[in-house]
């Protein structure tokens, strides 16, 4: 079960955000075209920053705690999905401050 | 290049991304910055988690050493840098007309009884 430590921390992000959905009605899973055209490219440039820190040493992964799947240039599995989980975090917080304070965000 | 110097370079980027190239000026608005602790928090305590864990090692070499709860102080930068790029392209796209609604809130009766409760509170003000 070990291995599964990085992608537990990531399944504890999305327990902590995706109730908002449900309860609050952010609507951002609903806006499913939306949110899927606003996280492909920041997975693809901070995927493509990952390797090349990880090409040149800046950080290093603990094989018994990641998955094992790891894509060529060394970028597992796991890393990847963070940068799948934390954008939606981030999207499903910012529009429940919004749902709450009901303040401009530019997009009215 | 070390790690110090590519979040903050990172930094940069999203700054112009926000303010230059999609204009959204996510930074220059109130419920950024209301969204932004709350984020930070869970930031603080999943990094902490990986960090702490020792999940994600960092090369001594390309930090400066400081840490926050178990993680480098250049996380923080990176993860801004990163929520503010997400943010903005929402945002972006939303502006654009992809999926604008139903807004946020929309079709939630825990918001609506909250204010509901609210509005008959300042109305019937002083009654008991």
């Amino acid at each position: 079960m070990r291995h599964l430590a990085y992608v537990s921390v990531l399944a504890g992000c999305l327990a902590s955000a995706l109730w908002l959905e449900p309860v609050l009605k952010v609507n951002v899973l609903r806006r499913w075209r939306r949110l899927l055209l606003t996280v492909l490219p920041v997975v693809l440039v901070f995927a493509l920053w990952d390797l090349g820190a990880i090409a040149a040493g800046h950080w290093t992964f603990d094989k018994a705690q990641t998955t094992g799947v790891v894509f060529p240039g060394g970028l597992p599995l796991d890393e990847v999905l963070f940068f799948v989980v934390v954008p939606v975090c981030a999207i499903l917080g910012f529009e429940a401050t919004r749902a709450v304070l009901r303040r401009p965000a530019g997009d009215e | 290049m070390t790690y110090t110097a590519a979040t903050l370079l990172s930094l940069a980027g999203a700054l112009v991304v926000d303010l230059v190239v999609l204009r959204t000026r996510l930074v220059t608005r109130l419920v950024f910055w209301a969204a932004y602790p709350i984020v930070l928090a869970f930031q603080l305590l999943s990094n902490g988690i990986l960090t702490g864990r020792q999940i994600v090692r960092y090369d001594p070499a390309a930090i400066l050493g400081l840490r926050v709860v178990y993680a480098p102080v250049e996380d923080l930068f990176f993860g801004f840098a990163m929520v503010l790029c997400t943010l903005s392209i929402w945002i972006f796209l939303g502006r654009r007309g992809v999926q604008r609604g139903p807004a946020a809130g929309e079709g939630s009766a825990l918001l609506r009884r909250l204010r509901d409760r609210r509005s008959a509170g300042s109305a019937g003000g002083g009654v008991r």
